[in-house]
């Protein structure tokens, strides 16, 4: 099997990583839950992945990183713990449904949303942003690399834009955490919601915010903290704040051992391989009759993403046909982005969604070249 | 029962906390180690540091110069 469904998560995990999970299924007490030695292995492993995080991120302290399940809840704990009614909220069609759907509840309690648009191919202009700002601006929510197309959106552009503004910037690095720089103080980021299962190749289940020091961020959860237990509220102190309930230290030793490998090997060289093979896959297939690809190719950074369609092929079909008949594992539909799709006018039909990640290989992807090549054939 | 001794006691409001004075204290060769709060200072679930009563002033330089986020000072016996 071919897997080139990276995207949506990143397969195999290293050895490393691997193993990791295992020891601490064996060995690990609760983190914070006692102080013996299982409960302090724990609470070590989780410490070291905090600063680990801080350091990845540009940030000052491991105590401003906190860990949730995945984007998702950290998107819900930034958006909700950060804004309210009457407050305006930037965007733009690029997003995820993790950041779509907390601002359209923030909506109905009577926040206003604007979005900067996205033209048939995928691309905004940042430019554009200047002309969304109301009095009432409190924030820019967006994606660092969409979801669907690979394009970057310049974060270090929406930061400069936001500080200018006194905005907060709310970064989701779902699909860039790991390959792409990301520096809370210099790109002048409030918030960086990351997931540990996708670019940084840790276990599911993990993932964080890790976000500027004095930032106040209202809990969105309450819970067991293994401190202060008499307090009928959630501690102030981060990143007890923003955690309740048991940590997925099994998750988290796993991502432990994926980012000292990551910070170890330089996050270049896992770039320049994706990088280099998602190339190869689109020169491939971008003159084959009938394939249409979306966002821009004519920059060489972006995340190692190719989505196609097949003249008007439904994609959830071309999908399961490289799946039953050549083994390619991709990921066709509207991947969680409905605004996007709509500019791309793809709604209907779908798309295809090839990613590739650190254990692909070239032949892997000369095979889904050929596979592409048999479907347009075909289709004609 | 272990017969009651001086100790020099700090405690956090995190875990974060605790683990922070933890990885300072055995960079520095500080002797002490993370017990559970014993309910003289109070009766909560949390972990604090424990050293011998003449680690105390290295303790305490050591939680001005890294800054470490402590929410008490206590001597007890335990």
């Amino acid at each position: 099997m071919i897997y080139l469904d990276n995207a949506a998560t990143t397969r195999p995990k290293p050895q490393e990583v691997i193993q990791a999970v295992v020891d601490a299924m064996q060995n690990f007490g609760n983190s914070g839950r006692g102080s013996h030695d299982e409960a302090l292995t724990a609470a070590r492993m989780i410490y070291d992945t905090r600063n680990s995080i801080a350091k990845l991120f540009g940030g000052t302290k491991g105590e401003n990183v906190a860990f949730t399940a995945n984007s998702t809840e950290a998107l819900n704990i930034a958006i909700f713990g950060l804004l309210g009614p009457g407050d305006h909220i930037i965007s733009t069609d690029l997003e995820h449904n993790s950041v779509l759907r907390p601002l359209y509840r923030l909506a109905k309690q009577g926040a206003q949303l604007s979005f900067l648009p996205a033209d048939k191919n995928g691309q905004i202009n940042l430019q554009d942003l200047e002309k969304l700002v109301e009095p009432n601006t409190k924030a820019v929510v967006c994606t660092h690399a969409s979801n669907v197309t690979g394009d970057l959106v310049d974060i270090t552009a929406v930061g400069e834009f936001c500080h200018r503004h006194g905005l907060l910037f709310i970064l989701d690095a779902s699909q860039s955490a790991g390959v792409f720089p990301i520096n809370i103080k210099e790109q002048h980021i409030d918030a960086v919601c990351f997931t540990g299962h996708k670019s940084l190749l840790g276990p599911q289940g993990t993932g964080g915010l890790c976000f500027r020091e004095g930032l106040e961020i209202r809990p969105w959860k309450t819970g067991g903290t293994g401190v202060q237990s008499y307090l009928t509220e959630q501690p102030s102190q981060y990143p007890t704040r923003l955690e309740a309930g048991t940590l997925n230290g099994h998750g988290l030793a796993g991502l432990h051992a994926a980012l000292k490998l990551r910070l170890a090997t330089g996050i270049e060289a896992f770039r320049a391989h994706e990088l280099v093979l998602a190339r190869r896959f689109y020169e491939g297939v971008k003159k084959l009759p009938g394939v249409k690809i979306y966002g821009n190719f004519n920059v060489a950074l972006r995340a190692p993403i190719v989505t196609l369609n097949i003249g008007d092929e439904d994609a959830a079909q071309i999908s399961d046909e490289l799946d039953r008949r050549f083994a390619i594992a991709t990921r066709p539909g509207a991947h969680c982005a409905p605004r996007l799709h709509k500019a791309l006018g793809t709604v209907e039909q779908g798309a295809v969604r090839f990613s590739w990640s650190w254990a692909n290989t070239e032949e892997e992807t000369d095979a889904a070249i050929e596979a592409v090549r048999v479907l347009a054939e075909e289709s004609k | 029962m272990r017969q009651p001794k001086e100790h020099f006691v700090v405690t956090f409001a995190t875990t974060t906390g605790a683990m922070a004075m933890e990885e300072a204290c055995r960079a520095q060769n500080i002797p002490g180690r993370l017990i559970p709060v014993p309910r003289s200072i109070t009766a909560g679930c949390g972990m604090c540091w424990a050293a011998p009563p003449d680690a105390r002033q290295a303790v305490e330089q050591l939680v001005i110069e890294k800054k470490l986020d402590v929410s008490g000072l206590f001597t007890v016996l335990i």
